[in-house]
């Protein structure tokens, strides 16, 4: 420490505590289910949140059962496959991975990161799960309504998801659409606790610049969140109005099935800028919580504080406001002006900068760290190599003369799976190991733990990996049966069914994480409070799993960031950030 | 999409302006100690719920400008036949501002503690409200009664969905008015409810400026405006 500004105020008294405004739980029920404590809650989402996952997981082998072994398996026909795919890409991006990092971690995280007891508004937080909840549970009834769930593709393009040749046109696309409602609905009343709970609940001493980084990229992506989901609102609204009652807001004149269709002149293309709108910004909602994430885990399980603090944030916020003015380079091939092309694919390469700096800072943050290879450290160095593996397509794509050829293959496919798709959820894994002690006591088991590192990783690399290379062949995304096409080699098909075994094997590693997740529960080792010997807020609390209202009866002040690790001359490699200035506890404020 | 562009500059702008209130160029690695005054600097002395409220306006205000995006960027096509307008509008938006003028009463009533007149805003401003409400089922009963129906022409389609959600934030409104109301009518102190009274003054204060520029959308009043902007930007 070079200099010690502030060190004269040690008279601060503790920040006042909320204790009367506090909810208190009166029964199981309250306690338990209808709880309004943001753990309980974030809790809640998780499960529900992996829960649906799981459904999806299952779609995908279903899917890449069809793909690998074509003609093998006469349950899955074309229409279902359609499904499958439709399904799994919205309840991953949206129902998995928004409502885990926003919901779960973020409920969790936020107030015990910044020192508070609880959310600002505990009941709309509560009322935020029940409605996330309903939405789950609508999109799941649409595997059980008269002609299954739509297979409109998870961007949902009208006309086509909306007319009779898609399955699921009575009532799979309604109750999807009538679901992303009731989730955007669900998601603003928790955005909003999220925001002000970061703005105006935190602790005295924790200012802006001495929030962790998880913190900045969960505010950050809440934000981004909340204005854009009002376009997939807007969007979904006119959608179910196309659909239920005839208005004309996307659909064109067209015949279907040889009759004239009540539609006319609308403009398809308006759903697309509204949906990729919200679309864009979802992939940094997504990825902006697992930049947070990973940053923390790599500066604690490398014992340095993390490299370049002030530029990780600033390369957060940019990333943020950037990304919404990036949306159409999801539509070079709509047919749009061919400038707009190169407006948005200069923004798009912009983001690299950011994106860039981040992955740099992350780099030097390990250079001659004390890096322990723990199963946290594991997945975050495969988060920073995947995403750097699926931000290099990008680069690819987001160029429009490269993009024209590649659209509609594989090779995006590969693209945005390892960019949002393993990226993040290696970030998840990542944090749900290390913070798995905080919320349960017990470590999670060691030994499960790396065969699940190591299968997932490697097996996501060995499905995605050779789909860039199937893409470059010219092989299409959304083909129920590829067939005999003269372009693709017998070869091709080889490598498909590899990739499917792959897939198979992936899925059941996760079987093995959910079961450690359960047998940790009651069989793991005792965590403490602290385990890894991490120096932010979270970790410093008098119990673990912490109780309600998080802190005893003061809150706790904070004197430095986050990030002090392997500090020169310090007592142990990490000084909690609650700790008292060197000087302070031992003789008071020197002069 | 110019109007949720204009729309996301202007939050950019606010949002760009707080931070750079924030000391975000602070080095923290370099600065221990609790800081001076930090509950001054770093959290504002706001309110959670107004600032709560401010955000959720943010994303209703969102809401709204995607809207007009979608309404700008459909209104071009050829099938686009502009309906006509009921004059009963333009009374529906005296009687919102009148509503509005009554929050602002009760409103200021609150700061004086003058229990009764935050009771007369508020039931004012609730029946005015309500009287706008039902002003616009009207419209909407004298269009579909002149042939104007839901599906028959995208302006039309646009009318009512965009009447719509802005009735329905209206309502929303009315529901924390009633709870105010009912707090009062328990008998609750002026000082109790002064910022449930801020706040749906805020609130309505809001949705009258969302209703003007829809308004303004909507019957064409605009349009010249509009078109000039449009040239502006080509």
């Amino acid at each position: 420490m070079v200099d010690v500004p502030f060190d004269t105020v040690a008279g601060v008294p503790p920040a006042e505590v909320g204790e009367v405004e506090l909810y208190h739980p009166r029964s199981w029920w309250t306690r338990y289910v209808f709880s309004q404590d943001a753990k309980v809650i974030a809790i809640q989402y998780s499960i529900t949140a992996m829960s649906i996952g799981m459904v999806a997981l299952v779609l995908s082998w279903l899917m890449r059962l069809q793909l690998g072994f074509p003609g093998t398996f006469s349950f899955i026909d074309p229409n279902q496959y359609l499904q499958f795919i439709t399904m799994h890409g919205m309840i991953m991006v949206i129902y998995l991975l928004t409502a885990l990092f926003l919901g779960g971690f973020g409920n969790y995280l936020i107030p015990l990161m910044v020192g508070a007891r609880d959310m600002v508004f505990p009941y709309v937080n509560m009322l935020s799960y029940w409605v996330y909840l309903l939405a789950v549970v609508v999109l799941a009834s649409t595997f059980f309504v008269p002609g299954g769930p739509t297979g409109a593709g998870w961007t949902l393009y009208p006309p086509q998801a909306i007319l009779s040749g898609t399955p699921g046109q009575d009532w799979g696309i309604v109750l999807m659409l009538a679901s992303l409602i009731l989730f955007i609905i669900g998601f603003t009343m928790g955005g909003l606790n999220y925001v002000v709970t970061v703005l105006q609940a935190r602790t005295r001493g924790m200012t802006l610049m001495r929030l962790p980084l998880t913190v900045w990229g969960i505010f950050t992506a809440t934000v981004m969140a909340l204005l854009a989901f009002p376009a997939l609102f807007v969007a979904s609204v006119m959608l179910l109005l196309d659909r239920l009652l005839g208005t004309s807001f996307f659909m064109p004149t067209l015949v279907e099935m040889g009759t004239l269709t009540k539609y006319g002149g609308g403009s398809p293309i308006l759903f697309q800028h509204l949906f990729w709108f919200f679309g864009h910004p979802e992939v940094y909602i997504v990825a902006l919580p697992a930049f947070g994430i990973i940053s923390d885990l790599i500066s604690v399980h490398a014992r340095k504080n993390i490299f370049g603090y002030r530029m990780m944030v600033w390369a957060i916020v940019a990333i943020g406001a950037l990304s919404f003015v990036v949306w159409a380079h999801h539509m070079y091939v709509s047919g749009m002006h061919p400038y707009f092309g190169f407006f948005f694919a200069t923004t798009t390469l912009i983001i690299a900068i950011p994106t860039a700096i981040k992955v740099y800072n992350w780099v030097l943050t390990l250079w001659r760290g004390d890096i322990h290879l723990t199963i946290p450290m594991l997945f975050a160095l495969a988060f920073i190599v995947t995403f750097v593996n699926g931000g290099l397509t990008g680069l690819f794509l987001g160029n429009v003369v490269v993009d024209v050829p590649l659209s509609d293959t594989m090779f995006v496919v590969a693209h945005f799976h390892m960019v949002m798709g393993i990226a993040p959820i290696m970030a998840v894994f990542g944090g749900i190991y290390h913070w798995y002690p905080k919320v349960t006591g017990r470590m999670l088991n060691e030994a499960l733990g790396r065969f699940h590192f190591w299968v997932s990783f490697l097996g996501a690399y060995a499905i995605f990996f050779p789909m860039h290379y199937l893409g470059l062949l010219g092989m299409p995304r959304r083909y129920h049966d590829i067939g005999e096409t003269a372009f693709v080699p017998a070869s091709a098909h080889d490598l498909n069914a590899f990739m499917s075994v792959a897939a198979l094997i992936v899925g059941f590693a996760q079987l093995v994480f959910l079961f450690n997740l359960i047998w940790s529960l009651f069989k793991g080792k005792e965590a403490g409070g602290n385990p890894w010997g991490a120096a932010s807020l979270e970790w410093q609390t008098p119990e673990t799993p912490p109780g309600h209202g998080n802190w005893g009866k003061e809150l706790p002040i904070v004197h430095r960031w986050a990030y002090d690790y392997s500090v020169p001359g310090a007592a142990m490699d990490f000084v909690p950030q609650n700790e008292p200035p060197a000087g302070l506890s031992a003789q008071g404020p020197h002069a | 999409m110019s109007a949720i562009i204009l729309f996301m500059a202007g939050i950019a702008a606010i949002a760009g302006w707080w931070l750079s209130q924030q000391r975000l160029a602070a080095k923290p690695w370099l600065e221990e100690g609790v800081m001076v005054d930090l509950r001054e600097e770093s959290t504002s002395s706001l309110p959670a719920a107004k600032l709560g409220l401010g955000v959720f306006l943010a994303v209703v205000g969102s809401l709204f400008a995607l809207f007009i995006s979608a309404y700008s960027m459909r209104m071009n096509m050829v099938d686009w036949r502009t309906l006509p307008v009921p004059a009963l509008l333009w009374f529906n938006t005296g009687v919102l501002v009148l509503s509005s003028v009554a929050l602002q009463w009760a409103y200021m009533a609150a700061r004086r503690d003058d229990i009764d007149g935050i009771s007369i805003g508020l039931c004012a401003g609730g029946a005015s409200a309500i009287t706008f409400l039902v002003g616009q089922l009207l419209a909407w009963r004298q269009l579909s009664g002149a042939g104007y129906f839901l599906a028959s022409n995208p302006a039309n389609s646009f009318f009512y969905l965009i009447t719509a959600v802005h009735g329905l934030h209206l309502m929303g409104g009315l529901v924390a008015l009633g709870r105010t109301a009912a707090k009062v009518l328990r008998g609750a102190e002026a000082s109790q409810i002064r910022l449930s009274v801020e706040l749906c003054t805020i609130y309505w204060h809001f949705l009258l400026l969302v209703w003007l520029v829809l308004a303004g959308l909507l019957t064409g009043w605009t349009d010249n405006f509009v078109d000039i902007c449009r040239q502006l930007l080509s």
